[in-house]
């Protein structure tokens, strides 16, 4: 059916014909370059050896946020954002895409200090934002715990289902002619293509590598570290929850470098079930779930919502981000023809369109609607 | 709510297998047993509701031996997590139990296999053994109509107990064809017990057709089960019905097992003729060995409970019989093997999973389980895979994935549980 | 045993015997679909060994409890989802 099986015989047995790019990695940020290089006339090939968004991809909340962490930050969230809501009168039923809002939750009269200043940043910027306080939050999040001071209200965040999204994308850059290439690991990138695991070759002139947090195995020395994080999914209780709910010290555990974390963070699905989260490890590559960190997860999210503990649990995995120390991705050229759009850590759903476009801006020698200087790999090799 | 518990022998599921494990166990060594089943009565399945007030001649030697050896059976208890080595974590309805062991004996048992067809998910349209379950739990069934169908001796098993209580049998529709069936016959024949079961059975149903090669096709009704399309042979023929008790056989609960990390092989938990599997401290016994009904779990029972607490020679006496079973149990297995033509019965619109609501169009799109799973939910639900597992296995060769903790849904304070500091 | 229990099924008072299970109890008040699927359809136990959730009511307030595996108690309040 999508997966173009002669497409795909054809690429490597012919290896006169090169692609123009070749993506590693089908996860929504491979996903969405893949459709915007397509999108600029450029013949893709898309090489994913496992199931199409089944990293991190598969274990993230689908968040559609814009963060103010940074200007940088700020700037790539919004265009991402910006980029999803123009995409969204075309998304499938099965992408899951609901404009909830985020309210990010803060426990004390210092907290809400951040609440304001966020929402001045915002406001400043043209996001839409509005400080609840406490009786205004209990209104609008009844099951929340009593006692929390208020919280920043982000009207145009959305959540999604990401799986379906990376795979939807695809689809869409498959309609525009890219192949998809799947099943097998890339061994090796050289000069002119990459190296798969059972010897053949997939020839283009431009590599682009979207491994995600497999991406520093295959461009060695680039600054991506796992983050290993926990995910846990409830039964259907509709109602419950109506905004992503997120602590303000959310950003204090996505910005240690080192220390294992966790914050309160809760989502409704559009099936009516929630997904609780968030946990940061360094150090456990196991897939395998840590026990103590999820019971430590739990804990900070039953202390926000304490009737969270008597809802009925489904399933509880595991994912890695593609961590990188100043908390942005690297989207831009490596060196030769070798490009990296990687490194999202726990922004990557949200990021992915604005990735795209920004290393399809390079590839194709645009100009971009941000400037790019913040996010560019060669940042760190000054 | 939360309790320890520390024990010599843990046995999982109050089963035969379990039961006669457990017994084995507690009355020759003086060695603490703990039985826990996550029913609200002991029994499993073959046994339900027989534990105050056993029926069969088995049930009433064992329920006996249990009293006797005044095992601690915890009910309506659940294993969910193994948060260390020789440790578990159950829950219950008021909190959650930690149970720390030496040796463990799994006998979780079996459940019945489902394969979709139009109709499927009609309220009234349930296992056989599910129809049985229900009834011997007080479901009212005197002058009801009830197809029985699907596949296994089960279903004369369960037709037998239904009429018996006064339910109008109209017929049991069984999809081995008749020469299938003739070397399973002559297994039961070369059986003297199982002759007399046999013959019970051929009495008990005097009245009832028994039809092979026939399978239902499809089932309609309003809001409920009214009406039941069965083939045979290339006729289709109606019948008005208020119940559809149809299932395929059985396949084993192997979760805990893979859980526990513990060697699978086929469908079936590897075990030596100790019935102790490849994780040194843990027993496996009954249906989850292979499937091969009540004589079989009761010897195997035996012997892993005889072995937990070595006692070698009471175990040995046991070979034979078990040999005995086994072969018995083979002929079964082979007898009921699945026809190709119930692959086909799901059209389009039918449902595979029935916790996401996931048709067979919708699944046909992926080229195997993991995506499948990952892009339409099919097999995520609060069933974890456990009905649409088995339908696809046989309907698509799809294999089963990786099996991860909790492995029943569970509250989220029953994952907070701490056993290190004991606390919730 | 000849105690017998009451209970509340959609808020209607049933009488059964003791050791009846809730799923059952449901079925004797003559209702029929115990709760809806994703998509709307009505659905009673399949498996009736507590495995496939299709039993799944709520009891004294708390979803999705699997009614084929807990004994109905007195006064118990047990809502289906029609």
């Amino acid at each position: 059916m999508s997966h173009s099986q002669t497409e795909k015989q054809s690429a490597i047995r012919n290896p006169q014909s090169a692609f123009d790019v070749a993506v590693i990695g089908a996860g929504i940020v491979g996903a969405a370059c893949a459709y915007e290089l397509a999108q600029a006339g450029l013949s893709v090939v898309v090489i994913e050896s496992d199931v199409i968004g089944g990293g991190a991809t598969a274990a993230g909340m689908g968040h559609i946020v814009v963060m103010d962490d940074s200007e940088a930050q700020f700037a790539l969230t919004r265009l991402s954002q910006q980029l999803w809501q123009a995409l969204l009168p075309a998304l499938p039923r099965t992408v899951e895409y609901e404009t909830c809002g985020t309210l990010w939750v803060a426990a004390d009269e210092e907290e809400i200090q951040e609440v304001r200043r966020k929402q001045t940043f915002y406001q400043a910027r043209g996001v839409a934002a509005e400080t609840l306080d406490a009786k205004q939050l209990a209104e609008a999040e009844p099951n929340l715990r009593e006692g929390l001071a208020g919280a920043l209200l982000v009207n145009e965040d959305a959540v999604s289902y990401p799986p379906c999204a990376a795979l939807w994308l695809l689809e869409r850059a498959q309609a525009l002619g890219a192949v998809l290439q799947q099943g097998q690991r890339v061994v090796a990138l050289e000069r002119d293509g990459v190296r798969l695991v059972d010897g053949s070759r997939v020839v283009a002139n431009q590599i682009v590598n979207a491994a995600g947090s497999w991406s520093p195995e295959l461009t060695p020395g680039i600054a991506v570290k796992k983050r290993k994080g926990h995910l846990v999914i409830t039964d259907r209780y509709p109602g419950f929850v109506q905004h992503q709910l997120v602590e303000l010290g959310y950003l204090k555990s996505a910005h240690s470098l080192t220390t294992d974390s966790v914050a309160f963070n809760v989502q409704p699905r559009a099936t009516g079930q929630l997904l609780i989260g968030s946990s940061r490890q360094y150090d456990d590559e196991s897939r395998e779930v840590n026990t103590a960190m999820l019971q430590r997860m739990l804990k900070r999210a039953v202390e926000y919502m304490p009737r969270l503990a008597k809802l009925s649990t489904l399933r509880v995995w595991t994912g890695f981000r593609a961590a990188t120390p100043d908390k942005l991705p690297l989207i831009g050229l490596a060196k030769e023809n070798l490009w990296l759009a990687t490194g999202h850590e726990g922004l990557g759903i949200t990021t992915s369109l604005g990735t795209a476009r920004l290393l399809a801006d390079q590839i194709c020698g645009r100009a971009s609607a941000i400037p790019v200087e913040p996010y560019l790999p060669s940042r760190y090799s000054k | 709510m939360f309790e320890r518990f520390d024990t010599d022998i843990l046995v999982i599921g109050a089963g035969p297998a379990g039961l006669a494990a457990a017994a084995c166990c507690a009355a020759e060594s003086g060695k603490r047993v703990i039985v826990l089943d996550d029913n609200f009565g002991a029994g499993g399945n073959i046994w339900r509701g027989e534990a105050a007030q056993p029926r069969s001649s088995s049930a009433k030697v064992w329920f006996a031996r249990v009293r006797q050896a005044q095992l601690e059976i915890h009910s309506g208890t659940r294993v969910f997590q193994q948060p260390a080595p020789a440790c578990l974590l159950a829950e219950t309805q008021a909190g959650v139990r930690e149970y720390r062991y030496r040796k463990l004996i799994l006998a979780t048992g079996a459940r019945e296999r489902f394969l979709p067809f139009p109709g499927w998910t009609l309220p009234n349209v349930m296992g056989a053994g599910a129809l049985q379950a229900l009834v011997k739990n007080g479901l009212p069934i005197a002058g009801k109509r009830v197809v029985v169908a699907g596949s296994g001796p089960l279903l004369l098993a369960v037709a037998a107990y239904l009429k018996q209580q006064g339910a109008q049998v109209l017929l049991i529709a069984e999809q081995a064809a008749r020469k299938q069936l003739l070397p399973f016959a002559a297994a039961v024949l070369r059986s003297p017990a199982k002759v007399v079961q046999g013959l019970k059975l051929k009495t008990e149903l005097a009245f009832v057709p028994y039809r092979t090669s026939c399978w239902a096709v499809a089932a309609s009704g309003e809001k409920f089960l009214q009406r039941v399309q069965i083939q045979c042979g290339s006729s289709t023929i109606a019948y008005d019905c208020d119940y559809l008790a149809c299932g395929f056989h059985l396949v084993p609960n192997l979760e805990m097992a893979e859980l526990l990390g513990c060697a699978v092989q086929a469908s079936r938990v590897s075990v030596n003729e100790w019935q102790q599997t490849s994780v040194a401290e843990v027993y496996a016994a009954g249906e989850i060995t292979g499937i091969g009904g009540l004589e079989l779990s009761l010897a195997e029972g035996q012997i892993a409970g005889y072995a937990a607490v070595d006692q070698p020679e009471p175990a040995r006496r046991l070979f034979a019989e078990r040999a005995k079973q086994q072969r018995f149990a083979d002929a079964l297995n082979r007898a009921f093997a699945l026809r190709d033509e119930l692959r086909s019965l799901p059209r389009g619109e039918t449902l595979a999973c029935r916790c996401e609501d996931v048709t067979f169009e919708q699944l046909r799109q992926y080229p195997d389980w993991r995506s499948a799973k990952l892009h339409t939910r099919c097999g995520m639900g609060a069933c974890q895979g456990r009905i649409c597992g088995a339908a696809l296995e046989v309907l698509l060769g799809w294999g089963a994935s990786s099996i991860r903790p909790p492995v029943f849904p569970v509250r989220v304070e029953s994952l907070m549980c701490d056993v290190t500091t004991n606390n919730e | 045993m000849t105690d017998n229990i009451t209970l509340f099924i959609n808020y209607e008072r049933l009488t059964v015997p003791a050791g009846t299970s809730v799923a059952v109890a449901v079925l004797r008040a003559n209702v029929t679909t115990l709760r809806r699927s994703v998509s709307g359809e009505p659905r009673a136990p399949l498996c009736g060994m507590g495995i496939c959730f299709e039993c799944r009511v709520t009891i004294n307030g708390a979803a999705h409890a699997r009614s084929c595996q807990i004994v109905c108690e007195p006064d118990m309040r047990v809502t289906t989802d029609d």
